[in-house]
């Protein structure tokens, strides 16, 4: 038996009917739209099971204030390094009380990568043991990565717009 | 020997006095900023590409020693010049600024390119846009990074600061007034 996208996505929309809301394959890469609650099951399926996705690659958000169902997002890269194929796993919620389930019992590497969601998105993830910011300037007080905040430094006096292109 | 054997100028002129048989008599004060600007210890501050440079001019090519800077203090409490070289976020600037006030009197401050001078092209949110936002610079080096001629000519601007400025300027007035704005002391 070949390890395809068709393959799994076929052994995961069995296992999981309900779960898997959406699928598709950009550049090759088999992407997948998980049901918030159930992300945490899935995955945890996914690296136990002999599907075997062993290694969390990246963790990062995204935000889409057009839609406010789906305002915020979460995407998980997965890595089964023994067959060699890679998944990406997104799931969406609204902006209030954004949260989902953490992966830190099943992947150490979640850790830091859930901070920094955190810390970009305001993304709480349910269950990590430190979630405090870990890039951003302790001081800064948002999660500048939201669109609704100016890339720019208020603080600036000395850039003109035109020059950079705005 | 090629044409182009450099000289080594080894009598530069004195500071201005009154010379006679056996005898030179000048003002304290110009004889100690000379001694001091021969013997400026940099702390290398280097965060990014300009650091790289930053090494380019310590390298025998450049050769900083040359001025009287090879001595690299990487404690500030023995630094006279803080060579700010590179991109300073907003998260390092109290850091920079603990730096700056370790340091021992009489200091100066380079800023070394476009990100330490004005936040160069990072334009955002997370950087500082310059580092005299949290302290007082005596010399800005231009560019993107600068050439390490262009961090000489800086030095050698902070040699100039060292041999005409008053010896003891961290009692003047402006001075100090300078350092409170910054909240510094």
């Amino acid at each position: 038996m070949e390890f395809t996208n068709s393959f799994v996505l076929e052994a995961l929309s069995r296992e999981f009917p309900e779960s898997v809301i959406s699928s598709s394959e950009p550049f090759g890469m088999l992407t997948l739209e998980i049901k918030k609650e159930d992300l945490k099951k899935v995955i945890h399926h996914m690296k136990d099971s002999s599907l075997n996705y062993v290694f969390l690659t990246d963790i990062c958000g995204i935000h889409h204030p057009e839609l406010p169902e789906k305002e915020l997002g979460v995407i998980y890269h997965l890595h089964n390094l023994v067959d060699n194929h890679r998944i990406r796993l997104k799931t969406f919620m609204p902006r209030e009380n954004a949260e989902v389930d953490s992966l830190t019992d099943l992947y150490a590497g979640a850790n830091w990568m859930e901070r920094e969601t955190f810390d970009f998105f305001g993304i709480k993830f349910k269950g990590h043991p430190d979630l405090r910011i870990i890039l951003n300037d302790p001081e800064l007080g948002y999660h500048p990565m939201l669109k609704e905040y100016r890339l720019e430094d208020g603080t600036r006096t000395d850039k003109d717009d035109k020059m950079f292109g705005r | 020997m090629s044409e182009n054997t450099p000289k080594i100028n080894t009598n530069a002129a004195p500071p201005a006095g009154f010379s006679g048989e056996g005898f030179f008599a000048t003002k304290l004060s110009d004889l100690i900023g000379m001694a001091r600007s021969y013997s400026l210890w940099p702390l290398p501050f280097a965060t990014s590409c300009c650091g790289i440079e930053f090494m380019a001019t310590m390298g025998p090519n450049y050769d900083l020693a040359r001025f009287g800077g090879e001595r690299m203090s990487f404690s500030p409490r023995q630094a006279d010049v803080l060579m700010v070289c590179g991109t300073i976020s907003k998260k390092l600037g109290p850091i920079l600024k603990e730096v700056y006030t370790q340091m021992a009197e009489p200091k100066w401050v380079i800023a070394v390119g476009a990100c330490a001078s004005s936040g160069g092209i990072f334009d955002t949110y997370s950087v500082l846009q310059g580092i005299d936002k949290v302290i007082p610079v005596d010399v800005y080096v231009p560019g993107c990074p600068p050439r390490p001629e262009q961090i000489l000519e800086g030095f050698m601007q902070v040699q100039a600061l060292s041999q005409s400025e008053s010896l003891r300027r961290r009692d003047l007035p402006q001075y100090k007034e300078l350092l409170e704005s910054y909240n510094i002391n």
